[in-house]
């Protein structure tokens, strides 16, 4: 109890016949930052309101920061930030005066009310526009703006939904760097999205979702490991007798699998076997021509277990 | 007082007043409308007709004959082709209410700023009330500088002070009017929750307005003949079938407000509706006390009260049974 931040246990929503959530079990650590991940309409947006108690859970039992959403939601949300997907502000209303706003709704009191809001401007580096209308605004910008009006209440815990979508790659970058400045800092936060590449580099653990059930959940390795089979997949290209190179490429130590295509060679590892792999192929006659490692995607992961759940089905 | 002593809640009971961030709500509100385009317009618009009306009416008002009620009568007298403010009123009000209230629910929603503010911690209650307060206290504020307006461009026309009796009259007749106000935002409130689109909800409140304005008499005569009696033969039957025909009327918002308007500001008016001559045998013709007048018009004002209160309530349970998702 003492570090879990957030804790679900069955948590299920249903809308009619349709199951948005569909008993989910979740647990986050002070100080991690967990990735939501999935398609759109896998059932993470129904998830945060529940965690926020925006909306209430069919079945299940939540708890955040201690506090049970759906009776304490003021306790929850006066420690918890929520930022929406496509926040919106008062067009016309300054940066300024829409963060006051929320600094007010949150019963700050009116002494510190202009020192919260400025710090928590300069800390999206906004300070430049404090006083300018948010129509003038960007994407980049608003999507700033809506990180600090996070930050005015001081958060314990700050949950995100699709924190980078629509931004182009560059500005997606740099509020990533926002987020993970933020986690240096010991925040705990909490994100949904589904660019699953984006969020790979900052998320501590992740969640992957589908149609409403969280599948697989773990630090990226341990999904690669659990699904991709091995968490290293290393490509090399070598011309020599195949059945050799076989041979002396499967008793490396760590070794999993070894698929021969050609002359292309893929080996499975537990560990990064590359040097070892060289060493063996030349030992064993044959020329190297190429050798990788590819990078362990969460896009591979995910594709990969649903081709493996297919299949079975088929089967 | 005794939650706060209860060291431990019941499961059913919510935390916490509902009423917390009320204040920061209506602040914004307000602040909105009166700094707001919006407002800007409606209250050049019923300032104009304000001063038009008065100025029209001062030139009929001779000071000195017949000086009784001359304030009242700057409200209700009239000149071709200018009809009398409360006429403007009457058709203004309603179209002021529901400009200011439109798009309360749906514009949070649309502009996608309603999940954050929910996300805050106050309950829905607060951003309901606080829209709606604000709204109202708008309005009071705006009907009350015109009550000023009348009465100081009275003052420097007409050169008399206006009397005690005159001036509760006026502010009576504010009440009614701030509530008449009430209702159609009340109502373009409960449209803002219903209708996602802010131009559908503007656009149902000013058919309901429509509606009461130019078809309500005429469904009242279809339909009194209905539901009272077959045939007038007798002058009971007269009276019931009459007295059908105003409960109908009574329906509309519209009528509740002409009959406020002319018990508070024609004291000599002290019935409404169908009077026997009858009943009329041996009365004085002499102007009503103030709270004789008050007793004539309480049920309307009450109406007019209770009547925003159960649109209020209806959005009310609307909106806290949303779906806040986009």
């Amino acid at each position: 109890m003492s570090d879990l931040v957030l804790e679900a246990k069955g948590l299920t929503k249903r809308y009619g016949d349709f199951v948005a959530v569909d008993h989910l079990d979740l647990n986050i650590r002070k100080g991690e930052v967990f990735g939501l991940l999935g398609p759109n309409g896998a059932g993470k947006t129904t998830t945060i309101l529940m965690l926020l108690g925006l909306t209430e859970p069919t079945s299940g039992e939540v708890s955040v920061l201690g506090f049970d959403p759906a009776r304490q939601p003021l306790s929850v949300k006066a420690r918890v930030g929520y930022m929406p997907d496509q926040v919106g502000f008062y067009d016309e209303l300054t940066a300024r005066e829409n963060l006051v706003y929320i600094a007010r709704l949150n019963g700050i009191p009116g002494n510190q009310i202009k020192h919260r809001v400025e710090e928590a401007i300069e800390r999206v580096r906004l300070t430049n526009v404090i006083d300018k209308l948010t129509s003038t605004f960007s994407r980049g910008m608003r999507q700033r703006l809506g990180l600090a009006d996070v930050l005015v209440k001081n958060p314990q815990l700050i949950i995100m939904d699709e924190p980078t979508q629509g931004l182009d790659p560059e500005l997606a970058h740099e509020f990533l760097d926002l987020i993970h400045s933020l986690k240096a800092e010991g925040k705990t936060i909490m994100l949904s999205s589904h660019l699953l590449h984006q969020v790979q580099e900052i998320c501590d653990r992740v969640g992957l979702f589908s149609q409403g059930r969280m599948v697989l959940h773990g630090t990226v390795s341990e999904l690669a490991r659990k699904v991709l089979g091995g968490a290293y997949r290393i490509q090399l290209q070598a011309d020599g007798p195949a059945t050799k190179l076989r041979k002396v490429l499967e008793e490396l130590q760590g070794v999993n699998a070894v698929k021969i295509n050609n002359a292309t060679i893929q080996i499975e590892a537990q560990k990064d076997v590359r040097a070892d792999a060289a060493e063996a192929v030349i030992q064993a006659g044959g020329r190297l021509q190429s050798l990788s490692v590819e990078s362990q995607s969460l896009d591979d992961i995910y594709t990969r277990y649903f081709e493996e759940v297919r299949n079975e089905k088929v089967n | 007082m005794k939650k706060s002593t209860k060291p431990l809640r019941t499961r059913d009971e919510r935390e916490g007043s509902p009423w917390t961030g009320l204040g920061a709500v209506l602040t914004k509100e307000m602040a909105d409308h009166l700094t707001g385009a919006r407002m800007l317009i409606l209250e050049a618009l019923v300032v104009l007709t304000a001063v038009g009306t008065i100025y029209t009416a001062l030139r009929n008002i001779q000071p000195g004959a017949n000086n009784e009620f001359l304030y009242l009568r700057l409200f209700t007298t009239a000149e071709e082709p200018l009809p009398a403010f409360v006429f403007f009123l009457a058709i203004l009000v309603p179209l002021i209410a529901i400009a200011l209230s439109f798009d309360s629910i749906n514009g949070e929603f649309n502009r996608r700023t309603l999940s954050r503010l929910l996300a805050q911690p106050v309950y829905r209650d607060a951003l309901l009330m606080g829209k709606f307060l604000g709204g109202l206290l708008t309005l009071t504020m705006v009907f009350s500088a015109i009550w000023l307006l009348i009465f100081g461009i009275g003052i420097l026309r007409l050169g008399a002070p206006p009397t005690s009796e005159e001036t509760g009259r006026a502010l009576w007749f504010l009440l009614g009017t701030i509530f008449y106000g009430g209702i159609w935002m009340a109502l373009a409130m409960l449209f803002s929750t219903v209708f996602r689109s802010s131009a559908t909800a503007a656009l149902a409140s000013i058919a309901v307005w429509a509606f009461f304005i130019f078809f309500w008499n005429i469904v009242v005569e279809l339909v009194a003949p209905l539901i009272g009696p077959d045939q007038i033969t007798s002058l009971e039957q007269l009276v019931v079938a009459s007295q059908t025909q105003m409960i109908l009327t009574r329906i509309s918002p519209l009528t509740l407000y002409a009959d406020i308007t002319t018990i508070m500001l024609q004291p000599t008016e002290r019935f409404l509706g169908f009077v026997l001559p009858v009943q009329l045998d041996r009365a004085i013709e002499a102007p009503l006390p103030l709270a004789q007048s008050v007793l004539v018009i309480w049920p309307q004002l009450t109406g007019l009260i209770a009547a925003t209160i159960l649109l209020f309530a209806l959005s009310y349970v609307l909106f806290q049974r949303q779906e806040i998702r986009a």
